[in-house]
């Protein structure tokens, strides 16, 4: 069954409920403390949170730790790596993926559910979706309001949308180009996101959308 | 040799910041004429170097700014 870090900054607060997420949707999760080694793993996941507590720019003290050239060295085997909310602010500070998050554009921590829309099922983390399918999932952050100069090189994998999956202005919450939600890399495997999976991975939290995107990343991890 | 540094990293031109705009808006709720508000962040410390043009330069691109998103500009002193 494959294994997957889920790594630990100071400052990381949602380590649990990903580990669970992980386990239910049928893979193997432990929690890495950043200080530790990443050998032995089939991926890596960073979580949500406030590591070192959003001092300078979220994510990125966190994104300048030696186990991140860890994280770049799995990334480049192919190995699936997923950032959510801060491990997406993590992921691009840290050259992982192009472009930034920004503070939103009412600058005021934002906490609620939204639609998505899946542009790319063609990612380690998005196969089980069906290509425009539209789902829900909580987004809460501060800093989300994704940025890129050059958007050609941005491979899209979630916008924000209405519930019939329009890309409407009003369904944007923070201000983000094209209502990005989330993006990979060019191969696929590193993604990231600041909607939170984990937190729509059981009915009894409000939805079940989430899970998908880790038995997804199973299942890549398998093959 | 011991410096005395100051860096300055602002937004990008054509940004929006949006804590400048906030801060823009509750200075004209007061009466002021204010426009184009910016809030760029400002660090000052000492650094003991004997290159510190590279070390201040190099600070600023892998930590300190962010190069999608700003520019930079720093002072360095020696102290006295």
């Amino acid at each position: 069954m494959p294994k997957f870090a889920v790594i630990v900054f100071p400052g990381t607060n949602c380590d649990f409920e990903t580990e669970r997420a992980i386990r239910k949707a049928g893979g193997e999760a432990e929690r890495i403390w950043y200080r530790e080694s990443l050998k032995d793993f089939d991926g890596v996941i960073l979580p949500g949170g406030f590591s070192y507590a959003d001092y300078l720019r979220a994510g990125a003290i966190a994104a300048r730790q030696e186990i991140m050239e860890e994280v770049k060295e799995l990334s480049k085997e192919g190995k699936p790596v997923l950032g959510i909310c801060n491990g997406f602010q993590i992921l691009t500070e840290s050259g992982l993926l192009p472009g930034a998050l920004r503070p939103n554009r009412i600058p005021r921590f934002i906490c609620k559910w939204v639609h998505l829309r899946v542009v790319d099922t063609e990612t380690a983390f998005t196969s089980l979706y069906e290509p425009g399918e539209v789902i829900r999932m909580p987004i809460a952050h501060a800093e989300g309001n994704y940025y890129a100069n050059d958007l050609s090189k941005v491979r899209i994998t979630f916008q924000y949308s209405d519930g019939n999956g329009e890309i409407i202005e009003d369904a944007n919450p923070n201000g983000s180009l094209l209502n990005i939600a989330g993006i990979s890399n060019e191969k696929g495997n590193v993604l990231g996101m600041m909607p939170h999976p984990e937190r729509a991975s059981d009915r009894w939290l409000g939805g079940e959308d989430g899970l998908r995107v880790f038995s997804s990343m199973i299942e890549y991890a398998k093959r | 040799m011991r410096w005395e540094v100051r860096v300055t990293v602002r937004l990008k031109e054509g940004l929006n910041d949006p804590e400048g705009r906030v801060i823009e808006s509750a200075l004209r709720n007061l009466g002021y004429a204010v426009e184009n508000l910016k809030v760029p962040k400002y660090f000052e410390f000492e650094l003991e170097s004997d290159n510190p043009e590279r070390e201040v330069e190099e600070m600023c691109r892998r930590l300190l700014a962010n190069p999608v998103i700003h520019t930079y500009e720093y002072r360095i002193e020696k102290v006295s």
